[in-house]
């Protein structure tokens, strides 16, 4: 069966020198999500962004698992703040120009 | 080129040990990381400098250079001692075209002038790093966002084809993974984040999906009730006017507002607000048939 959006996390682990331990901790506590064919661990394609920014947390930083899980939910929470902001500065510039 | 203080970037003394330069280093790295900072340009370039003291101040032999010439590197003597010394080591760039004059560079013109070249410098340590991150405007009527379509950006000289989604917001940026600069030691590209300007000359105004216009009823439409055709973003629609409609009344058209940003087929709503004309340069005989029926209003 072709998977072109599913990368096998033992590429991953050799393209970016990790271990492959690292990406089961990052499964376990839920911040990536692998997909499991023929006994064989994928991850889709999308994800590598997010998987990439893990790595650099995790080896410029020395920002632990854990660590990552909180970086991630402080992200989406500015994320959301600012399109919030984006959407209210919007907002007020309809009643400035009514 | 003015004197960049590594050690004043990092925060430390210049007795600082090792350990110290690693811990200032790690503390500032953490702050002003990228990935913990999009879109923080300020940020951004302050990682730099911190990574830039840190290469400099984490080596030894590169810490010993820069304590014994960056300093007075302003005055000659030490600075032509550093300029010969680098010669020496067979640099195959040379200082600038005007002879070796230093007047406005910037920061890492400083740091390649005391290390020779932070690329050649960096072949030396197998880090990889991150393209940067490149940042740029797309200015757009809001017509031009009521469909999606497609658009070439010229970026740097590269040629980006994009597809701008209908219902894009003013002020929203989106990020197209790889298109920044060129990762370093074959780090992964940088990537480009375009901020949307959307200009509205429309007459109608915005507010999220929703669309608002104002629609002026003369006085016996308003007061009988009838049927009128208004403009809408996609085109003309006939509306009933209910008898007694008063002046500022609302009404919704359902779905004939801005499309929702990637969902393709659902759009928001038109609010319309009714404005009542009054009639103006009335004739004697509009003057009395209204008197008539003034008397009939105040009998009644």
């Amino acid at each position: 069966m072709d998977k072109p959006d599913l990368i096998l996390i033992e590429t991953i682990c050799f393209h970016y020198k990790i271990e492959i331990s690292f990406i089961k901790d990052l499964e376990n506590i839920g911040l990536i999500k692998l997909v499991t064919f023929e006994n064989n661990k994928f991850i889709h394609q999308d994800k590598i962004s997010d998987l990439e920014k893990m790595i650099r947390l995790h080896h410029e930083l020395n920002v632990n698992i854990e660590g990552i899980d909180v970086v991630f939910n402080l992200l989406q929470q500015q994320l959301k703040l600012k399109e919030e902001v984006n959407a209210l500065k919007n907002k007020l510039q309809f009643y400035k120009n009514n | 080129m003015k004197f960049v203080d590594y050690y004043k970037i990092l925060g430390i003394d210049k007795t600082a040990n090792d350990k110290d330069i690693k811990k200032a280093y790690r503390k500032l790295a953490r702050k002003y990381h990228p990935d913990l900072n999009p879109d923080n340009k300020e940020a951004e370039k302050k990682f730099k400098e911190i990574n830039e003291a840190n290469e400099v101040l984490s080596n030894p032999e590169n810490r010993k250079k820069y304590d014994t010439y960056g300093k007075d590197w302003k005055h000659s003597d030490a600075f032509e001692k550093a300029k010969q010394q680098q010669q020496s080591q067979q640099r195959s760039r040379s200082y600038s075209a005007t002879g070796g004059s230093y007047s406005e560079q910037d920061f890492s013109d400083f740091f390649e002038s005391m290390f020779g070249g932070s690329r050649s410098y960096s072949k030396q340590r197998s880090r990889q790093f991150k393209g940067q991150d490149f940042n740029a405007e797309l200015h757009l009527n809001l017509k031009d966002v009521y469909q999606s379509h497609k658009q070439v950006l010229t970026v740097n000289g590269t040629k980006i084809r994009l597809t701008i989604p209908a219902g894009i917001a003013d002020g929203q940026i989106i990020k197209i993974k790889g298109k920044g600069g060129k990762g370093v030691n074959g780090g992964p590209n940088g990537d480009l984040y375009i901020k949307f300007n959307i200009k509205n000359t429309t007459k109608f105004k915005r507010d999220g999906n929703n669309l608002y216009t104002s629609v002026a009823l003369d006085l016996y439409t308003a007061l009988l009730g009838g049927e009128i055709t208004v403009d809408t973003f996609k085109g003309k629609v006939k509306l009933k006017i209910a008898p007694e409609t008063t002046q500022g009344t609302k009404v919704k058209l359902k779905g004939k507002g801005f499309p929702v940003y990637k969902k393709e087929g659902v759009f928001g709503d038109l609010i319309i607000t009714y404005t009542i004309k009054m009639p103006t340069k009335l004739s004697k005989n509009e003057i009395e048939l209204f008197k008539e029926l003034q008397k009939i209003r105040s009998n009644g």
